[in-house]
């Protein structure tokens, strides 16, 4: 068991550049388990480019990863062969995109959109992985009698839970979040954070959630970054970024909020 | 049978033997011998446009003009039958360009060239079976990216092929593919077999003749060398099976045969019969009756008709 005072994941010195331009510059943090972190800040911040980098999707150009891995020990993620980084990817983590489709196989059964990820790792019997699925269903609040029907006949906050189910049903420990309730209505996006909120809790989830929406950043993450053209100007526990930010930069940010 | 002929014996042909230049023919025979070095891996080859449409197996026509030899009898399957006219053709095709030996029966073959089927009788060592693929890659289905499909091979990420068998379950309550059964060969490589109906999967296991497959369109080869292992996917609590009938042939009254639906009249009266021509003759010959067996041939004609 991995102890709560050791990191899961520590990015050092972190760097992303494309030519001249900037990405993300000399990020640094750590993240325990069960730890929530919100990356805010505008589009063209930085904070995209910064999740794609954190999570093995695009090399940086300098810094480190390192994951806490589950039997390896600490491991370097752009170290590992890439057969490695896959497995760790669908397995012991998870990434859950902004607009559904992006991370669901819309031509198949919702059943085996959340199965996918136990075949992968080589379940072969599908009793159990139909009521694996099922069970997930009821987890993300979707009827049982969906389980065979098409993600296309879902609705969005729909599409959304699903994701999150599929995801999540090889129980990873570090989740990756980009805008996951970007693109919902408004009374959708409180059902889905209360939903998130609860699977975090219970299941222990380290969570790294990208959004430009401080009120979902408020609810969901214990501590906030505040990114601006590239760089991380703001750190700290979230009420206290939110409730007392020192930046002028983060000061703008909170108050265009309460102004809205 | 593989003799290398450095020019075509007959100088007035206008082709060369076996139609393709010996360049070409070296080329795909490279591309073959990598892929018998790695059972059930695609070989990406420079692909020749042949004189017939691609439908009709300019993959397996480009394999078999690539090993052919002058001694080599020839034997060309469509749906198991000698005598459509897609077998026809590609049969006096090597007839004319190769001037090689045809034949319909199975035992006298030294390279079999097939579109569906795998002949009945059991192979042998000193024999060539040649595939005419469509579709090379299992994971299209579900992954239409070519540099993801190659990764996932690479990485042994089958994952997708379950998913697949998965949703035929959840729709049907079982495996209901049919054909193109996807297999894993030697333990390391998924393969599509198609179009082959799944009844003639386990003929592919362990046996004894060497299995050539090629796509032209696609350019892919692909191969298992004698005595491969090829196991049909499947899960723990729904096994692979092959198809099986209540009938048995109405001509030689086979009951471990594939069997094709004949429609006999319109009055909605039909029989079954073995989809393998020679098969079913050579029981015939040998004396087998089955119920609809009246001692005439049945006809080309529906048998053609069954072929479809
Ligand atoms: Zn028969």
């Amino acid at each position: 068991m991995t102890q709560t005072n050791e990191p899961l994941l520590r990015v050092d010195n972190l760097t992303m550049m494309y030519g001249d331009r900037v990405g993300c510059k000399d990020v640094s943090f750590e993240l325990r388990p069960g730890e929530v972190l919100g990356i805010v800040g505008e589009s063209g911040s930085g904070k995209s480019t910064l999740l794609r980098s954190i999570s093995a999707q695009q090399e940086p150009t300098n810094g480190v990863v390192e994951y806490q891995t589950r039997i390896d020990g600490v491991r370097d993620v752009y170290q590992m062969s890439e057969a490695q980084r896959r497995l760790l990817m669908r397995t012991d983590w998870a990434f859950v995109h902004q607009n559904p489709r992006d991370g669901l196989r819309m031509n198949v059964s919702a059943g085996a959109n959340i199965g996918e990820r136990l075949m992968a790792i080589g379940d072969r019997h599908y009793g159990n992985i139909r009521s694996n699925a099922d069970s997930w269903l009821g987890k993300v609040e979707i009827a049982s009698e969906r389980l065979d029907d098409l993600p296309s006949t879902f609705s969005g906050g729909m599409q959304q839970r699903l994701q999150i189910a599929r995801n999540l049903v090889t129980s990873p420990r570090l989740v990756f979040m980009d805008e996951p309730t970007g693109g919902l209505d408004v009374s959708v996006q409180a059902r889905l954070l209360d939903l998130l909120r609860g699977l975090v809790h219970d299941l222990n989830l380290a969570v790294i959630i990208v959004t430009h929406d401080l009120a979902v950043a408020r609810l969901l993450s214990h501590r906030l970054m505040v990114m601006q053209q590239g760089k991380v100007i703001e750190h700290g526990l979230t009420d206290q970024v939110l409730d007392d930010p020192q930046h002028p930069y983060t000061q703008l940010l909170v108050s265009s909020i309460l102004q809205n | 049978m593989e003799q290398i002929v450095k020019n075509p014996a007959d100088g007035a042909s206008a082709y060369n033997f076996a139609y393709l230049d010996e360049q070409t023919k070296r080329m795909i025979r490279r591309a073959l011998l990598k892929a018998v070095a790695i059972p059930g891996y695609q070989v990406p080859f420079a692909g020749r446009e042949m004189p017939m449409p691609y439908g009709w197996g300019t993959g397996g026509v480009q394999v078999t003009a690539a090993v052919i030899g002058p001694n080599d009898t020839l034997k060309v399957i469509d749906q198991g039958a000698d005598d459509t006219t897609n077998a026809v053709s590609i049969r006096q095709f090597f007839a004319k360009t190769a001037k090689v030996a045809t034949t319909e029966k199975t035992a006298e073959a030294s390279i079999i060239q097939t579109r569906h089927r795998i002949p009945e009788k059991e192979l042998r060592e000193d024999q060539v079976l040649v595939y005419q693929v469509p579709i090379p890659e299992p994971l299209r289905f579900l992954e239409p990216r070519e540099t993801e499909t190659r990764k996932m091979h690479a990485l042994e990420e089958y994952g997708l092929m379950h998913v697949k068998l998965y949703e035929d379950i959840a729709r049907h309550g079982h495996i209901a593919t049919t054909y193109a059964y996807p297999v894993m060969v030697d333990d390391r490589y998924v393969m599509d077999p198609s179009p082959t109906p799944k009844f003639d999967n386990p003929k592919m296991n362990d046996m004894a003749a060497l299995q050539l497959f090629g796509a032209g369109r696609e350019k892919r080869i692909y191969a298992l060398p004698p005595y491969t292992k090829v196991k049909s996917l499947d899960f723990e609590d729904h096994p692979f099976e092959v198809q099986t009938w209540e009938d048995e042939c109405g001509m030689c009254g086979a009951r471990d045969s594939y069997l094709d639906e004949v429609i006999l009249d319109d009055k909605g009266n039909r029989m079954f019969v073995c989809s393998d021509t020679d098969y079913c003759a050579e029981r015939q010959e040998a004396g087998h009756r089955g119920p609809q067996h009246h001692d005439q041939p049945l006809g080309t004609s529906k048998r053609e008709e069954a072929a479809e």
